[in-house]
Parts: C-alpha cells; sequence; structure tokens
C-alpha cells in the first residue's frame, strides 16, 4: 500500500510539474482531484494499514519472506503493476476536472494521452512479468487461471486498452467524449475495485495478501466516495458536453468504436464472472464457482472478433470510408484459412483454439498493413508502435491457443534411469541429490534430455525453506526455438520419484507477444512526445494517426 | 431521457456491485465444506475391516441394525485426539459408533485406540478416501449422525468437543 | 507448487500450508481439522554436515499430512490416451476443496490426489467426465466445479455477453444514426 500512494503522490506531483496546455481552471479541478484520492488513500494507509506498525515481540529471525516471493520477479511485477494502476488515477482527475469545468475536448485527450499510454505499457508489462513469473515459479505450467486477483489486474488493463483508442479519437477528431470520460473514469475506478478484490478477502485466492475485513470496509468506502462521485458527476455534467464530429459507421472512428465496444463488452463479462459468486450467494444462498472453463468460453470468440477487427479497423479513412480497399486484407484473410487448414494436422484440438491461431497467423501480417506504401523510415513512430502493439497481440494469441490445445503432460513415477517420452523429447532421470542454498535445502532431480542430436541437462528441485517453513517447486525449464520443456520433480514413493514432464510448443509467444505489445506502446509515447516537441506553429495542423 | 437513462447505468451497475459486496463483508464467507448428503440415504461403499476381529463397514449396514454415528478419523490426525474423549461418553452415554480409518494401517489404529479409547463397533478401512469423498467428506475428523432408515441426518464437521457434546446428544434424541 | 502460508502464524504446515482454506488473517481460536493437512514440527534449521541434507532427504516430518503414499491414480496418468485426455480436461475443471483456489489438476494436497484418483478409475471404469462431475457435485454442491451448470441460477452468467454485447451494440448503433 505504501507503494501504491507514493505512485499516487509522485503522478499527481509530475502532472502538476510538466501539464502546460491544460486550461488553469481545469488542471486545478484535476491537480484538486487528484490530491483528494491522496487524502483517502493516505488515511487508509495510516489508519488501517500502517506498515511501520510494530511487531511486539520482534520475532528473531525476521518473519520470513514468502519463499514463493524470494526471486526476481519481485522486483519486476508489483512495481510495474503498480505504476500502470496507479498511473490511470491520472486519467481519472482529468476526466473528473474536465466534467466539472465542462472542457471535455481535444486538448483534455492530448493531456490525457501520454498519461494512458505510459500506465498502460507499465500495465501490460506488469501483467506479462507476473504471469511468466507465476508460469516458472509455481511449477504447475500454468500462466493464468482466470483467479480474482488475475481477473483484478486484467480488468484496468482492459479499460486501459479502451480509453487508450478512445483518447487518440478525441485529440484526432473530436468525438467520443463521453466514452473518453466514462472510460478514463472506469479505468482507475477498476483498479481501485482490483485493490480492494486483493485486500478485502470476500474472494478466495492463491493470490491474496494483507486479507482483512477491516481493510475491505475501508477500501470499499474509499470506492463509494470516489468511484460513485464520478460517476454521479458523470451522470449530471456528461449531457452538457458537446457532441463531437460526426462519423460514419464504416470509418476509423467507427471501427474504433467497436473495438471499444468488444473491449468493454470483454471487460463486462470478466467483472461480471468474477463477482457472480458473490451476488450469487447473496440471493441464493448456493455457493457456485465461476472458474477457466466460463471465461475461456466467452471471452475466446470475443477476441477472435477483435483479432477480425484488427484487420482492416488500422486501414479504415477518418470519417468516412466509403468504398474501403479491401483487397488489401485479401493476403492475410488467406493467410488465415490456410493457417486453419493447417490446424488439422494437429491431433484433436477445440474448435476456439484452432480459430485462435488460424486469427492469430493472419493477424500478424495484417499488423504490418498499415506500413503498404510508405516510407518505412519516415513513416512516424506511432505507427510504427500500432503496428508493434497488434503484432505483440497476435503472437499471444498464437502462444495462449497453442498452449491450450498442443501441450503434452507426462506424469510418471520413475526410478533412476528411465527413459520418458513427451512430444519430441526423450528424458532420461539418472537420480537425485541434496543440495542446500541460503536458507534452503532440497532434492535435486537430474534429467538429460534429448531431441534429435541436442542434449540438454536439467535439474528440477522440490525445497524446503525453514523461515517460513515451506516446501516449493522449482521448475527446470529449457526453452527451444519451438517451445519449452518444462520439468518438475515431485516426492519419494519407495525407490521412484514422481516426475512431470511438460511440452509446450509456442508458449513462450504468450509473454513475447506481452513484450510487445509494451514494447509497441513505448515506441507510441515516444513519438507523441517527439511530434510534441515539433508543435511550435499554431500553423502545423495535427495530422492524424 | 432514453440519454439520461444510459448515463445512469453505470452508476446502477456500481450500486448493485457496492450492494454485493457489502453483503460480503458483513457475512464472511463460510469456508467449511458441507456435505451435500446430508438428508439423503448413506452413500454406496464397501470397505475392508481395518482390524482382524471387527468388522468392516459397508453402506448397506446402515439400513439394518438401528440409528448410529459414523465417525471418520485417522491415526496420525492430531484433532482426533482431542475429540477420542468426547466420543468415549457418547459411547458410554449408549450411543453406537462406528468409524472409517482414513490412509491407516491396523498397526496405527490398534495404537491409536490402545492409547485414546475404543468407542467403535465397526472400523471400515479407506486407503485413499473413497468412502470419505462418497459421503461428501472433506477431511478428518468429522461424524455424520444417521437414522434407522439409512438417511443422514446431521454432520459435525472437526472434532467433537465438551460444547458440541449437547448439540450431537439433542440431533440423537432425534433419532432414537 | 505453492505451499506457503503467511508468516503470522506460529505454527504452520511444512507441506501443504499452501492448501489450508485459511486466510492469512489470524482467525479466531478453533482447532482445525486435520484433511492431512497440518504439520506441527520444525525442520532442523543446521546447515553443516552433508549427513544432515541427507537426514532432510529421507526423513520425514513426524505428524505430517497422514504421512501415507498418496492414492495409486494421484499421480499416475492412465494407459489410454483418450481416457486421460478426458480425465486431465475434468481434473482441470474441478476444485480442490481444501485449497485457496486451485484445481485438483494443479494442487499437491492429498485430498486433491484422492479426488484425482477418483477421477482416474471412474473414466477408466468407463463413466463419462459428466457423470463423474454430476457424482461430485451431488456431494458438495455446484461449488466444486469450476464450469457453472447452465441453470437457472447461472442463466444470466451465461447471457451476460450476449446481454453485453446486444446493449452496447444499440448504444453505438444509436450514436453512428445520429447523423443519417
Amino acid at each position: 500500500m505504501l507503494l501504491w500512494v507514493m505512485v499516487l503522490a509522485a503522478a499527481g506531483a509530475l502532472l502538476a510539474l510538466i501539464e502546460r496546455s491544460l486550461r488553469p481552471e481545469t488542471l486545478r479541478a484535476t491537480l484538486g482531484a487528484q490530491a483528494l484520492l491522496a487524502l483517502g488513500f493516505f488515511a487508509f494507509l495510516l489508519l488501517a494499514s500502517n506498515p511501520f506498525a510494530r511487531l511486539n515481540p520482534a520475532p528473531p529471525q525476521g518473519e520470513g519472506l514468502n519463499p514463493l516471493l524470494q526471486d526476481p520477479g519481485l522486483a519486476f511485477h508489483p512495481p510495474t503493476l503498480y505504476l500502470g494502476y496507479v498511473g490511470l488515477s491520472v486519467a481519472f482527475s482529468l476526466a473528473v476536472g474536465a466534467l466539472v469545468t465542462r472542457e471535455v475536448g481535444p486538448s483534455l485527450a492530448r493531456a490525457m494521452r501520454p498519461w494512458v499510454l505510459g500506465s498502460w505499457v507499465l500495465l501490460t508489462i506488469g501483467i506479462t512479468a507476473g504471469s511468466y513469473w507465476a508460469y516458472y515459479e509455481l511449477g504447475w505450467g500454468g500462466w493464468w487461471f482466470w483467479d480474482p486477483v488475475e481477473n483484478a489486474s486484467l480488468m484496468p488493463w482492459l479499460a486501459a486498452t479502451a480509453l487508450l483508442h478512445s483518447v487518440n479519437v478525441l485529440a484526432a477528431r473530436g468525438s467520443l467524449r463521453a466514452w473518453t470520460i466514462m472510460l478514463a473514469v472506469i479505468a482507475f475506478s477498476m483498479s481501485m475495485i482490483g485493490t480492494f478484490l486483493v485486500r478485502s478477502g470476500i474472494l478466495t485466492s492463491v493470490h491474496s495478501f494483507a486479507v482483512d475485513p477491516t481493510r475491505g470496509a475501508w477500501i470499499l468506502a474509499l470506492l463509494i466516495f470516489y468511484t460513485g462521485g464520478a460517476l454521479l458527476l458523470f451522470f449530471l455534467r456528461a449531457s452538457t458536453v458537446r457532441e463531437g464530429a460526426q462519423f460514419e459507421p464504416v470509418s476509423r472512428e467507427g471501427a474504433l468504436v467497436a473495438n471499444n465496444l468488444i473491449l468493454s463488452v470483454i471487460l463486462g463479462t470478466v467483472f461480471v464472472g468474477t463477482l457472480y459468486p458473490v451476488a450469487a450467494e447473496a440471493l441464493t444462498g448456493e455457493k457456485i464457482s465461476v472458474g477457466p472453463p466460463y471465461f475461456n468460453l466467452v471471452t475466446g470468440p470475443l477476441v477472435l472478433i477483435l483479432a477480425a477487427l484488427l484487420f482492416i479497423g488500422p486501414l479504415l479513412r477518418w470519417r468516412r470510408d466509403s468504398r474501403p480497399n479491401l483487397k488489401r486484407i485479401a493476403l492475410p484473410a488467406i493467410v488465415t484459412l490456410i493457417a486453419f487448414a493447417l490446424t488439422f494436422l494437429a491431433a484433436e484440438i477445440s474448435l476456439l483454439a484452432r480459430l485462435g491461431l488460424a486469427f492469430a497467423a493472419g493477424l500478424a501480417l495484417a499488423s504490418f498493413l498499415p506500413l503498404a506504401g510508405r516510407k518505412l523510415l519516415r513513416t512516424p513512430l506511432t505507427i510504427w508502435g500500432m503496428v508493434v502493439s497488434h503484432l505483440g497481440i497476435a503472437l499471444a494469441m498464437a502462444g495462449a491457443a497453442a498452449d491450450a490445445s498442443l501441450t503434452r503432460e507426462v506424469l510418471h513415477a520413475a526410478r533412476p534411469g528411465e527413459v520418458l517420452k513427451v512430444g519430441p523429447w526423450q528424458v532420461r532421470f539418472s537420480g537425485v541429490d541434496p543440495v542446500a542454498g541460503p536458507n534452503w535445502t532440497a532434492v535435486e532431480g537430474h534429467l538429460v534430455a534429448t531431441r534429435g542430436e541436442r542434449a540438454i541437462r536439467l535439474d528440477p528441485q522440490s525445497r524446503f525453506f525453514y523461515s517460513p517453513p515451506t516446501e516449493t517447486n522449482e521448475a527446470a525449464i529449457t526453452t527451444a526455438w519451438d517451445g519449452q520443456l518444462y520439468t518438475v520433480i515431485g516426492s519419494r514413493e519407495g525407490d521412484r520419484w514422481q516426475l512431470r514432464l511438460w511440452w509446450k510448443p509456442m508458449v513462450t509467444l504468450i509473454w513475447l507477444g506481452g513484450a510487445l505489445i509494451a514494447l509497441g506502446g513505448l515506441m507510441a509515447l515516444l513519438g507523441r512526445a517527439r511530434r510534441e516537441r515539433r508543435r511550435t506553429s499554431p500553423a502545423f495542423a495535427e495530422q492524424p494517426a | 431521457m432514453n440519454r439520461k437513462l444510459w448515463l445512469a447505468l453505470p452508476l446502477i451497475v456500481f450500486a448493485a456491485f457496492v450492494l454485493a459486496v457489502g453483503w460480503r463483508l458483513s457475512e464472511p464467507s463460510d469456508p467449511t465444506v458441507r456435505s451435500r448428503l446430508v438428508g439423503e440415504k448413506v452413500p454406496a461403499f464397501a470397505l475392508a475391516p481395518m482390524l482382524p476381529g471387527r468388522p468392516g463397514l459397508a453402506s448397506a449396514d446402515f439400513a439394518k441394525g438401528g440409528p448410529r454415528l459414523l465417525n471418520l478419523f485417522g491415526s496420525w490426525c492430531v484433532p482426533c485426539i482431542a475429540e477420542a474423549p468426547a466420543l468415549l461418553e457418547l459411547e458410554k452415554r449408549g450411543v453406537p459408533i462406528d468409524a472409517i480409518a482414513l490412509r491407516d494401517t491396523p498397526e496405527d489404529v490398534a495404537r491409536f485406540l490402545a492409547d485414546h479409547g475404543d468407542p467403535f463397533a465397526a472400523i471400515g478401512n479407506d486407503p485413499v478416501g473413497e468412502a470419505k469423498i462418497a459421503l461428501g467428506s472433506s477431511g478428518v475428523p468429522e461424524t455424520f449422525i444417521v437414522d434407522r432408515k439409512g438417511v443422514i441426518r446431521f454432520q459435525h464437521i472437526g472434532p467433537i468437543m465438551p460444547q458440541d457434546l449437547a448439540r450431537i446428544m439433542a440431533e440423537w434424541e432425534k433419532v432414537r | 507448487m505453492p505451499r506457503t502460508l503467511g508468516a503470522e502464524r506460529p505454527s504452520t504446515s511444512l507441506r501443504s500450508a499452501q492448501d489450508e482454506r485459511a486466510q492469512n488473517f489470524v482467525r479466531p481460536e478453533r482447532i482445525r481439522r486435520d484433511d492431512g493437512a497440518q504439520n506441527f514440527v520444525r525442520p532442523e534449521r543446521s546447515r553443516r554436515t552433508l549427513a544432515l541434507l541427507v537426514l532432510a532427504l529421507l526423513a520425514t516430518p513426524a505428524n505430517a499430512q497422514s504421512n501415507r503414499p498418496p492414492a495409486p491414480y494421484a499421480y499416475r496418468q492412465l494407459e489410454n490416451p483418450a481416457q486421460e485426455a478426458r480425465a486431465n480436461a475434468l481434473m482441470q475443471e474441478l476444485r480442490c476443496l481444501v485449497c485457496q483456489g486451485q484445481s485438483i489438476h494443479d494442487s499437491d494436497a492429498e485430498m486433491a490426489g484422492d479426488m484425482r484418483h477418483l477421477v482416474r478409475t471412474r473414466i477408466k471404469a468407463g463413466e463419462s467426465p459428466e457423470e463423474v462431475r454430476a457424482w461430485l457435485i451431488e456431494r458438495y454442491g455446484s461449488w466444486v466445479s469450476y464450469h457453472p451448470r447452465l441453470a437457472g441460477d447461472t442463466l444470466l452468467l451465461w447471457l451476460a455477453p450476449l446481454l453485453l454485447l446486444l446493449a452496447g451494440g444499440w448504444l453505438a448503433f444509436r450514436r453512428l444514426k445520429v447523423r443519417r
């Protein structure tokens, strides 16, 4: 929480320092909103969640850091995640400030954009890092479980993605004013709801920490005040916001509206799915579980629609594109069909996974279409950023679909000398050795994995920490060009040892895709900054992206 | 007017959210896993005898004979030691008790009974938790009260502590 | 497999602490049931000799979760790959009842192992995954399945995406229609 309020305060300070283009009244209102946010959360920190509260008696060797957190991932995942989460507070404050002074227009969008983009990039990195960290640290080979806390981080990201696109439309064309304001309020509200879900204990999760119903009540009160207040303000003021320029359904704006629509539906679905068990139990008294089967089934098709939209959307002209040049997407469409046909080479996989792989292949190609016909070195960095991000989405989709359908798992209690076969690999188990580290002892298994000529040594461990007493699995993973071999050693059964081996083709594309999405955003951010600096004269009309 | 409705929608959704989570905060979720078979007949299972000279346990046994208690325990289970006096007390008051020993060996069970008392009539051997899951139990110790028709009428989760005896006796009276 | 617990509790489990349903705040005193996830012994802390390492390797802590071998099919795949695939898919959709939000496929808790054994033996015997799921729901309620069945109380859940799409679509349509 200390990190949370630190970022909140720093963001407000930075906003005050560097924001020049907003009207003073709006800036004042914005900073006031940001300060009000800080007031509430600092009060919470001091009164209900004091990190400096004394522990009496003090444990002689400290309480011990949870062994799962004794890992470099701890240095990446929380800071980037929090910078992203809480960076969205500036977008929220800007929206509130603009509603107060009734100044919703392109200048607001231009002020908001770098904050949204920056927070979104960091949030993307944070979620991607968290997913990869859980994947290699936890030892069950999964990377996303639709756990309530995971959803709590995904929902602000979805809102921020929609906001990102909306803010671009508002900046370039002056349209989608109400949408942009609404999304800005929702994005940070989702951050706060996420904080609430993680710390209140109302939903069981492997990721919860600092759980305490008192804290939950506090954060709920803050939520009611801030989100309720902002939504009320929106309700009262939004009708006075002037409509922006009109546009045809088939146009860049139209495609972006469709994009935001789908993203919002995904967001709404994840929200409903996460909280449904609570609502259902409140009304019927029955406990139900809503887990991966539901979420995968409903978000899958929506993501496919989004992918299809991405083929043509970035190519449409602003305001109206009455005869869109569909010939350009012919090649990606053909690639999609071929990829779909190729998926039938694999053993039985679900239709959703097939479509996922097929559309990912097509989208990977289609994401480059906006560059067609341009002088590549003269193309603005913002366009490159868009291309890279959309490519990242295609790769992540491919990785996710592959992991869901092409993974091979082998579970066997092996004696030393046995050879197990998983996917294209032969894995020979030669035995175990005891091993010690600074605060743990472990049983280390020795495996040699061969495929063709390559032989790789893998040493998974089953570790016992003493403070706090815990047992963890340290998976041994090797990354090949086409996937990862993931190995885990379990307990002893007589003279045998439990081994779990997975062959996961294309799984690294998930996080590579995530990294590209973030990189694209970073490029766009830098491109924008460069462009803003070049805008010296008012006669220099801004070119739409 | 219509536009106003749309603009109010987020606020309405938020209000519903606050109501739902507010309710959950005020009534924290009960983490105990209760069996859904309370009120149903004892499910089919058949367990071999745990100790020589002591009969095993099967679901068919519950339809004949009289009402009784069914206790799930393990010699390795620490809270089971805590509830041993209560079970002895119940048996003293004339309540027949059958048991299912989870993941146990005859030697360990014999030693447990010698150390902590033996209120059990029949003891079934459940090496992999099949009967436990069939009953809808999620751990040891647990105690079921079964009536003369073989219908489960009550489930007590956790060890039977002295303060629980009154409730158990009351439930027992209902089926006797 | 994560098997950890917050450090506030004085006696925490060596093996399946993660699998305890209790949260990280201090609960009012109650004697915990032993579902196999309790351990009240601290391991040796000496790091000096290899002998002690070997001891750590071979010694099993006293009073650990039941200390018995897992059920046969808890960590063993079925011989028939098609059956194993069906069992695997089902195991990923069943909740570990004594864990904090994991499927029985991912959990190392003893009860999760028993449930895996049950799923595999029943599928091997010819039952369909749906039959096994229904049998478990009969005992533990809908909560045990991560797949919310389409029933009266989940109608709104399954319709939500469609309703949201229609509502949003209508909003967008009205917005675009204004021009004409």
